[in-house]
């Protein structure tokens, strides 16, 4: 037992998890902890520019490096602009923890209390209750180190997800007896990793069995790490693989069995086998509908085996034959043996042959190579230029669409990208996260320039804190997938997307500081990528496209994968 | 979603404030209608049991209760058998009276309700009754006739029959 302050005991405990960084604001309600801060060297403080961001920022770190991200904000406006990135880490199933100051629980001016709307108070425990794992607001300097276990414990086993510690500014600044203890106490959290051998069983007899097997990988495959496994899999069975958009680098995209990402702007070949495979082995995947299209005509000719960390994303959106409650790592490790055993060798032949085929004939494949300055060309260019553990993120919009389908993800963690929730501004500050837990690799923010701008004050703490990241700006001067939708499902009733030349984005990235340029060529673009992966400073690059330009193929809203519209 | 009939679930919980919040959140934010819920300690004081009850399809119910079995600060919840369980409702009914007449008649109709009297005055009578919700449903409908001036239920609380139980241990 040692005597200290509540903010003392915060950070104490912040490292004896071994966190080496926090990305935050701070504010009044969260001083203390910023003062104790300067006792504390090992832990690095990045500043953002937004609170949203330094969520964001968490998350990049989390989900390149797979460890729990750490962001910190004030009271109120602080906790409240944390939402969004809390929000988005719990869709996608990213550890981080979220710590924000709170008015006084208690105090001798009785007018400062919590309930009795305080200046910057807000209920950020009732704001996010649907969107985090759990949240914490101790009462008392002790419960401080078992609730920080407990924190980062649930935020970073099982299925992933935010958490958040809301400290009352008495708490922080208090002193009292503190007991240090690695002791989880968590008596309902019911974390279930070993596969059923009876499920594993009957897995493995449908997929010995298969004539046509198809493998679906989301992120849960990452979040496991199960990539090895999946490949040994594939080779085993001849089966194709097809990721969801968040498995997207779970498994590398020049493997001839790869089939790419499916769904509603999925790759043709991976969204039209999934329709002709006999049996579907899903691995960390909640089949969300951008994934399945219409669920009742899913993968309607499969036998589905579901492998999946959090029971209740079994049999919630599809219906499986198998379901197997389970670490996707440990459950396919398992599964692979007893497949092994059962398997007869030499069948599959025609299945292959169909992957092959279908994939010459439906792939988005780049034989020829125009000079227009288009995405796919581009994307193209820059995965000849990044190294095979670059790490890129997207925004969200067409950028997202166009980068899933044309830039091949190679490795696990180097696709990172907002997909539940889908927020725009996401793509800079997760690539500042990203290029902090992961200093030796380029990290590249793919963006648009809608949603470039809903982050891009983030520069400051890019050039300031000197996180050298690059952002490619694809300036279609629209807000492209919903002038999209307007130009396709509203009959070109264009409204509120047009966003004219406004910014000029090489003088924006000058007026902070970074480094701009402008592409109006491939060889432009070639040129300013090289430049800035030598150059180690803050780049912007701007490469005005069109603003016709569609994210094609399409699966309308209520139709089957199948069902795409648009040439590729 | 599909139509069902009543199903109630048990769940327990740490008896910690912010719980019942958490619970009714879920179910609103997943689109569960909760036909009522109940609330309080058990044998262990550190524990508390949610009887809740709610309208379902079999389906639905299934997601109900992996989604609440998710929460960090549940420890137990499991669908009650149907057909085998225990549960009961209480109601406090306060009731107008305007005459002897009527006075006597309702004291009668508490009697064949096996219900009781818990208050008087000269103008009204507060009765306590206990039972199956349409049990209920039909003592009130005798009460209107004499004019209710105000009702309290507390929403069906239940357990499994038998030795069977429902508890973190078993």
């Amino acid at each position: 037992m040692t005597k200290m302050s509540g903010a003392q005991a915060l950070l104490e405990s912040l490292e004896r998890q071994k966190v080496n960084t926090i990305f935050g604001i701070l504010g009044g309600a969260i001083l203390p902890v910023y003062d104790e801060l300067n006792y504390h060297k090992k832990i690095r403080h990045i500043l953002a520019r937004h609170e949203q961001c330094a969520a964001h920022e968490a998350e990049g770190y989390a989900r390149a490096s797979g460890r729990v991200g750490v962001c910190m904000a004030t009271s109120g406006p602080g906790a409240t602009n944390l939402v969004t990135g809390i929000a988005d880490a719990y869709m996608d199933s990213v550890p981080i923890v979220a710590l924000t100051g709170q008015v006084p629980s208690s105090g001798v001016n009785t007018s400062y209390m919590i309930g009795r709307d305080a200046f910057q108070e807000a209920d950020i425990i009732g704001i996010v209750t649907a969107v985090t794992k759990y949240s914490y607001q101790p009462r008392h300097i002790s419960e401080i180190p078992s609730m920080v276990n407990n924190a980062f414990y649930l935020a970073g086993t099982g299925r992933p997800g935010p958490v958040l510690i809301d400290m009352p500014k008495n708490v922080q600044t208090g002193v009292a007896d503190v007991e240090f203890t690695n002791k989880i106490s968590l008596r309902g959290y019911k974390l279930i990793t070993e596969p059923k051998p009876q499920k594993i069983s009957e897995a493995s007899d449908l997929l010995a069995k298969a004539e046509r097997p198809i493998i679906l990988v989301g992120g849960g495959a990452i979040t496991s790490g199960a990539s090895h496994e999946i490949v040994q899999m594939s080779d085993l069975l001849m089966a194709p693989v097809a990721t969801t958009f968040m498995g997207k680098g779970a498994f590398p995209e020049t493997h001839p069995m790869s089939l790419g990402s499916v769904g509603m702007h999925g790759n043709p070949a991976a969204n039209r086998l999934i329709g002709e495979a006999d049996v579907l082995l899903a691995v960390g995947t909640r089949f969300s509908d951008r994934a399945t299209a219409n669920l009742d005509t899913f993968a309607s000719h499969a036998k589905k085996i579901q492998i999946e960390i959090d029971n209740a994303e079994i049999n919630k959106n599809i219906e499986v034959d198998v379901a197997i409650l389970a670490d996707a790592k440990i459950a396919m490790r398992v599964l692979l043996q007893a497949t092994k055993e059962k398997l007869q060798k030499g069948e599959g032949k025609a299945w292959t042959k169909r992957v092959k085929e279908a994939k010459e004939q439906l792939s988005p494949l780049l034989k020829d190579r125009p000079r227009d300055i288009v995405p796919k060309h581009l994307l193209a260019a820059l995965r000849e230029l990044l190294p095979d553990n670059g790490i890129v993120t997207t925004e969200v919009g067409q950028n997202q669409m166009w980068s899933a389908l044309y830039l091949k993800a190679l490795k696990p963690r180097t696709f990172i990208s907002s997909g539940g929730l889908g927020t725009m501004g996401f793509g800079f500050p997760a690539a500042i996260g990203a290029k902090v837990a992961c200093p030796d690799r380029p990290v590249v923010d793919i963006a648009g320039d809608g949603s470039f701008i809903m982050s891009e004050q983030e520069l400051a703490c890019s050039v300031t804190e000197d996180i050298p990241v690059i952002a490619i700006v694809l300036n279609n001067s629209v807000l492209g997938m919903v002038a999209q939708w307007q130009r396709t499902l509203y009959d070109r009733r264009y409204n509120a997307v047009k966003l004219g030349k406004s910014p000029d984005f090489v003088k924006l990235a000058d007026a902070y500081g970074a480094q701009g340029f402008r592409a109006n060529s491939i060889e432009e673009f070639q040129k300013a990528v090289k430049t800035a992966l030598a150059s180690k400073v803050t780049t912007v690059i701007d490469v005005p496209i069109s603003s016709e330009c569609d994210v094609v193929p399409f699966v309308p809203p209520g139709c089957g994968l199948p069902q795409q519209m648009g040439d590729y | 979603m599909e139509a069902g009939k009543t199903k109630i679930i048990s769940v327990l919980v740490e008896n910690k404030p912010g719980v019942l919040h958490m619970i009714a959140n879920l179910f609103r934010r997943r689109n569960f209608n909760i036909e009522s819920i109940t609330v309080g300690p058990t044998e262990q004081k550190d524990i508390a049991r949610m009887t809740i009850t709610v309208n379902e399809g079999e389906k639905t119910v299934e997601q109900v209760i992996k989604q609440v079995a998710k929460q960090i600060d549940v420890l137990k919840v499991a669908e009650l058998e149907q057909g085998n369980y225990v549960m009961r409702e209480l109601a406090l009914i306060k009731v107008k009276v305007d005459d002897s007449k009527e006075r006597s008649d309702i004291i009668n109709f508490v009697n064949v309700f096996r219900g009781r009297i818990i208050d008087v005055s000269t103008d009204s009578i507060t009765v306590e009754i206990t039972g199956a919700p349409d049990k209920i449903d039909a003592f009130l409908n005798l009460m209107r006739t004499f004019g209710i001036m105000e009702l309290a239920r507390t929403g069906i609380t239940a357990l499994q029959r038998g030795a069977k139980s429902i508890r973190i241990d078993e």
